[in-house]
């Protein structure tokens, strides 16, 4: 069944075009990775689908809704949310408290202003829930500015999922660590998938191996166009993809 | 993290132990100078909840001050109101109804737009109080020139200073205890916790889901609130109210003291009152010069204890108990 709609989207910054009348459709359930050159538009598309940039043309839609001017907040609270490249988080709170705005925001509790937070049972077991499948329970009393890179990576993404989405975004989840923190990183967040029932999932991955092995479905873009969407082992097949990719 | 409480708490206990004592044991003009920075507390709380805790630095916060100094002046004058409970409240909705208005406008900026931006507020203001005289009083400003009644009791029998320095005097310190604590639980709240995730990392915030414009509003309202609660504390202390109030040299000085004190901990802005007004009429009458010596005082603090005051007094707790 169709999830989420992505209809003739142009985006244009200034006179750059960085995505070219692209179109995209995302079904349930189904784990999709976009790959592609650097500058291909694939940050820029997940922005799109989050709400974070507004297109020049097109249209987004989410189970048959429009949502192309909906905010950030307005689609998180629909089901979509994204973590980001460049780790995004809350430097001076606590690891801990970092899930906790999450999860406070998912559960409608935000605008709650006489419970403190730190009583809040509910809140307390599922953020310290969360912390244990990211593997980040012993760092929970850390502030989020002193975690090392890859810790802060993995907070980000814990915070979206935190959330619940129908549509989870990753982009670059494992840019910035080594090789071999990478399967580690890759392997916790895919438990944690799981964990959380999260299933619709769009990754930005530059790891091959990753691609091929976590997704069902690969699009690949380039200098903002589609230049194939199809099934893994189709994707490494084909000729110009991998010319794009990796030279010639 | 239990230790910081009670230590807040012992702290907080002291401190109004110590307060609650003042008329007793000072001298009037320091009794005074407390009164007025008791006024003061609500003040730079509401100013915090919006700089400390939100991000969002005010540089027109002499507005709601003078706020609440009109209204209840204004009515004093006009309707002869004389309840001071009626009178907090109408200044507590005239911040609430302003507020929302100018905080609409505000938080569609941050940084120094929203600064600069606060700043002209607060200027306009003072202009429409200089301009609408027979309403305000224009330059002259309104005088105060009967008591209010104190949860229904009447004093006008004591001369002018006993009433302050008595059952005025508790009667502020009761609110500013209540507004002192409801605010701590503000901060520490859900709503609280969302706050200090916008200010952290707006974007971030935005994509967990906050509504980070109207979060700026609801803060941008409380604080209003607090700040015109605090000047209609003020006014019965000054008997006169005067366009300076809503002055960027009085929105200036807010922002001193919170920064004195330290915004990043809640007690800090209280501190920073009871420092900057103690030491202003120390210093304003014995250095000519003094705004010069109050502006390289606030260089050294931002240069070397950001934190302000209650950051050095930390660390130094820290360093002898290490020691
Ligand atoms: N805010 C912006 N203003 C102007 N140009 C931009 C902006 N953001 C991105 N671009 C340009 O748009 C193009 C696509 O950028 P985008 O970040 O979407 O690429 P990407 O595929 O995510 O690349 P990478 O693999 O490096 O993350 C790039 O050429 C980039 O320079
Ligand atoms: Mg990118």
């Amino acid at each position: 069944m169709g999830l989420l709609e992505v209809l003739e989207v142009t985006k244009y910054y200034g006179d750059f075009k960085a995505l070219d009348n692209v179109d995209l459709k995302i079904n349930r359930d189904e784990r999709i990775s976009i790959i592609g050159p650097n500058g291909a538009g694939k940050t820029t598309l997940l922005n799109l689908i989050s709400g974070l940039l507004k297109p020049t043309r097109g249209k987004i839609i989410l189970e048959g809704k429009n949502i192309t001017n909906m905010s950030p907040s307005e689609r998180c609270k629909l089901g979509i949310v994204k973590s980001f490249q460049i780790p995004s988080y809350f430097p001076n709170l606590t690891t801990l408290d970092n899930l906790k705005v999450a999860l406070i925001s998912s559960l409608g509790k935000s605008k709650n202003f006489l419970k403190s937070y730190q009583q809040d049972e509910e809140i307390n077991n599922l953020s310290e829930r969360a912390l244990e499948v990211f593997g980040l329970y012993e760092r929970r009393n850390f502030l989020a500015k002193d975690l090392p890179h890859g810790d802060k990576k993995l907070l980000d993404v814990a915070s979206a999922f935190a959330l619940r989405p129908k549509l989870i975004l990753l982009d670059e989840p494992t840019s910035g660590v080594s090789i071999k923190e990478k399967r580690d990183l890759m392997g916790t967040i895919m438990s944690a998938l799981k964990e959380m029932e999260i299933s619709s999932l769009i990754l930005v991955e530059h790891d091959m191996d990753i691609v091929f092995n976590y997704s069902s479905r690969v699009v690949v873009l380039h200098n903002g166009k589609i230049l194939d969407d199809s099934s893994p082992e189709l994707v490494k097949a084909n000729k110009e993809v991998a010319s794009v990719m990796f030279g010639s | 993290m239990k230790k910081i409480l009670s230590g807040n708490l012992f702290f907080t206990l002291i401190l109004i132990a110590l307060l609650a004592l003042v008329p007793y044991i000072a001298p009037p003009f320091y009794v005074y100078l407390t009164l007025t920075s008791l006024a003061y507390i609500p003040v730079v709380i509401g100013f915090n909840i919006l700089f400390g805790y939100t991000g969002l630095l005010s540089f027109g916060h002499g507005l709601f001050l003078a706020l609440g100094m009109y209204t209840t002046a204004f009515l004093m004058r006009n309707y002869t109101m004389e309840n001071l409970e009626v009178l907090i409240l109408a200044s507590a909705l005239s911040a609430f109804i302003v507020g929302l208005g100018v905080g609409y406008i505000c938080v569609k900026y941050t940084r120094i737009y929203f600064a600069l931006l606060t700043l002209a507020f607060g200027m306009v203001f003072y202009t429409l109080l200089i301009k609408f005289t027979p309403i305000t009083g224009g330059d002259e400003g309104l005088r105060i020139t009967f008591k209010p009644l104190l949860l229904g009791l009447d004093f006008r029998y004591l001369p002018h200073l006993d009433f302050l320095f008595q059952p005025y005097y508790y009667y502020v310190l009761g609110i500013v205890i209540i507004l002192t604590v409801l605010a701590y639980i503000i901060v520490s709240s859900h709503f609280g916790l969302s706050l200090k995730a916008i200010k952290e990392n707006s974007e971030k915030a935005e994509a967990l889901g906050i509504n980070i414009k109207r979060f700026r509003l609801y803060s941008f309202v409380i604080s209003a609130i607090y700040t015109s609660i605090g000047g209609a504390l003020l006014a019965h202390i000054t008997s006169h109210v005067t366009p300076i109030f809503s002055y960027w040299t009085t929105s200036g000085e807010i922002v001193f003291m919170t920064l004195l004190g330290g915004f990043t901990n809640f007690f800090g802005p209280i501190i920073g009152v009871f420092v900057y007004t103690l030491l202003r009429d120390f210093i304003m009458s014995t250095i000519i010069y003094w705004r010069i010596l109050f502006g390289a005082a606030l260089l050294l603090i931002i240069i070397f204890v950001p934190g302000g005051i209650s950051e050095g007094l930390i660390r130094i707790y820290k360093h002898f108990k290490g020691a």
